[in-house]
């Protein structure tokens, strides 16, 4: 039987990807150029029984995307810069409190309002480092349509599986576009549950190290009572101030996800075997960049693409790789220089690492990549 | 016989970290008797809460009990119980949680009337920080962030409840114990979103500062200006001044947030 294909926005994709992934529960706040992933799940949520909610704001969203998840629901939140940063608090709630759920930011400029229409891609160290103190975070950028509904479904996947927030960030243009996709059948996408506790009520301690890293979390209604907060706590969830056991939980909780960096990784790279200058671009500005290699190799330059998919953890290993087999790595992002400071640190002095970024509401297009490829050449 | 409090807390998390002479620990005792008398099953009964003393109550309870970010009770337990209709669903926290940093929350989970029971203990101060004022702060009162007497006007929680559309709003002490589980039980009872004010005492931050002797003063003064509104009517606007009003300050029947998504449910699966 032939599949299922429609032209699709970005944003509806994110979506359907939701509702692949076994999504039951959306809560968000209006704000473009997201708003069209709570539009559709407005629609095809209840049909499935599942709940959508408008809340009363962006920290509203988050708090009961939280609470949800809690009784066992997988959860999503969609919104902007402007609504991640005020959800900030409680993602970092989510990450010491361990609770699964998926935040989807589509990105503009800003700071602040910035250009609400308009595309950008100055999210990205927010989506690290945003929430406060120290944690782990994992965070997804897919170039494609059809990208986004799969990096979807594999974040709800990896929130699952490690038990902790997990974003994915798309530029506008990508949230905005129309594309051809193909609807995967059911049960060709790997999809990842919960894992249920193995202790019995009487015994069931939520944060127990001793049943792995990430230790199974129970369903409020499910016949387990247990505690959660947000305070620093012991295996049993009850706070403690004991110098052991807050510094043994903070180290799991971000080796929960460091430990598994190269399981998180997910790259594509594009004639880099032979590449002397790598173009280093994610979101829709990869797809300028694959472009602008495709125009430079024409011309006899060896240009390569390394594009990641999963941006955190980052791709250090790889990076460094790369950054000594080439002469040079362009960097492009839509912000004034993110992502470039992880580059050249990776890159450790090995080559030439150079930005080439925008931030004036216009896509990065091919011919800027290209132009500043030859530069450095 | 004495009340069996210890079946409902949870074993080894005693002693409480409120101070002696809060009211706190009155109104948990409330809680657990209304809860006892609901016949709640813990296993599907959810407490949740923000930040602050009053705050901490749910981690003494065995329940489901959900301790979230300063102010944001109300939007976990609005998660809570949308993704799970059954379950019983408690907030408790203070005033300044509650009405200032939570304040959003608090009007819009009364607009909504989903059904739960939000149980807010004032106190009249943050005290967990030292005794900063609050919204409910009276005015001219001392608190530490408020050296020459406290300029802003008072937020009356109960009044803010119904005009935020709340369809069970009562208040009462903590020198009214029996008041406090029966109301707690008729706000469980009620299908929709109950407000339960309790005006409470914290000798520490707020008493000391503002000429209550000791405990017994604050207690005394509690009782001695509540007025049961069901007596009000029978005083003058001269008598009143100074009181407030106890018992069901407003109670209707309006249809409750979970039942009204069904039926969007209903629609969408048509």
């Amino acid at each position: 039987m032939a599949k299922k294909v429609a032209l699709l926005q970005g944003n509806q994709a994110c979506a359907a990807g939701a509702m692949y992934a076994g999504c039951t529960f959306f809560a968000g706040y209006p704000i473009t150029p997201s708003t069209e992933v709570a539009e559709e799940l407005s629609i095809s949520l209840p049909t499935i029984g599942g709940k959508f909610i408008q809340m009363e704001d962006e920290i509203a969203a988050m708090a009961a995307v939280i609470g949800a998840s809690l009784t066992g629901a997988k959860s999503i939140t969609a919104t902007s810069g402007p609504g991640v940063s005020l959800k900030q608090e409680l993602i970092g709630y989510a990450c010491i409190a361990e609770v699964p759920c998926v935040i989807i930011n589509v990105m503009r400029g800003g700071p602040s309002t910035g250009m609400p229409t308009g595309p950008g891609q100055s999210d990205v160290m927010q989506a690290m480092w945003g929430t406060h103190g120290d944690h782990a975070a994992i965070a997804l950028v897919p170039s494609s349509v059809q990208e986004i509904f799969t990096e979807t479904v594999r974040a709800f996947n990896l929130a699952e599986k490690y038990r902790m927030p997990v974003q994915v960030l798309f530029d506008e243009i990508v949230g905005h576009m129309r594309e051809r996709i193909v609807f995967p059948e059911p049960g060709e996408l790997e999809i990842i549950n919960r894992a249920a506790p193995t202790d019995p009520p009487e015994t069931y301690k939520p944060y127990d190290a001793t049943k792995g890293q990430v230790p199974p979390l129970a369903s409020f209604g499910s016949g387990y009572k247990f505690h959660v907060t947000g305070l620093n706590k012991a295996a049993d969830g009850f706070p403690t101030t004991k110098a052991e056991y807050v510094d043994a939980e903070e180290r799991r909780q971000v080796n929960k996800v460091n430990d598994h960096a190269a399981a998180i990784e997910s790259n594509e790279e594009y004639l880099t075997e032979d590449a002397e200058v790598l173009v280093w671009a994610y979101g829709s500005t990869a797809r300028s960049a694959r472009y602008a290699v495709n125009e430079l190799r024409k011309e006899g330059i060896k240009a390569g693409l390394f594009r990641p998919i999963t941006l955190w953890p980052f791709p250090a290993k790889r990076t460094a790789e790369l950054a000594k087999q080439c002469k040079a790595i362009v960097v492009s992002e839509m912000n004034l220089g993110q992502m470039i400071h992880e580059v050249e640190r990776a890159a450790k002095g090995n080559c030439t690492v150079v930005g080439e970024f925008r931030v004036d509401g216009e896509p990065i297009n091919p011919g800027q990549i290209a132009a500043k490829v030859k530069e450095v050449m | 016989m004495a009340y069996d409090y210890d079946k409902s807390i949870r074993p080894g998390k005693l002693p409480h970290i409120w101070c002696p002479g809060c009211g706190h620990g009155i109104v948990m005792k409330g809680l657990i008797r209304a809860m006892d008398t609901c016949g709640l099953d813990r296993k599907n009964t959810a407490i949740v809460s923000g930040i602050g003393c009053a705050s901490r109550l749910p981690g003494y309870l065995d329940a489901c009990t959900l301790h979230t970010a300063h102010g944001r009770a109300a939007a976990f337990a609005t998660g809570v119980k949308m993704a799970k209709p059954e379950m019983t669903v408690i907030c408790c926290g203070g005033d300044g949680d509650g009405t200032a940093i939570g304040g959003n929350h608090f009007i819009h989970a009364c607009r909504r009337n989903i059904d739960m029971t939000y149980v807010i203990m004032n106190n009249f101060i943050y005290g967990m920080t030292g005794g900063q004022f609050s919204p409910c702060t009276p005015t001219g009162a001392k608190a530490s962030t408020t050296p020459y007497g406290n300029p802003d006007p008072v937020f009356d929680i109960s009044k803010l409840a119904i005009g935020a559309g709340a369809t069970f709003v009562a208040r009462t002490t903590a020198a009214h114990p029996r008041e406090i589980d029966k109301l707690i039980t008729m706000g469980i009872k009620h299908k929709g979103m109950a407000i339960i004010e309790v005006l409470d005492d914290c000798p520490t931050t707020y008493g000391r500062r503002n000429k209550f002797r000791s405990v017994v003063d604050m207690m005394k003064h509690l009782k001695a200006n509540a007025v049961p509104a069901v007596a009000a009517s029978k005083l003058t606007a001269e008598q009143l001044q100074g009181k407030f009003l106890t018992g069901i300050l407003f109670q209707e029947e309006r249809p409750e947030y979970c039942a009204q998504y069904a039926e969007v449910i209903k629609k969408a699966q048509a």
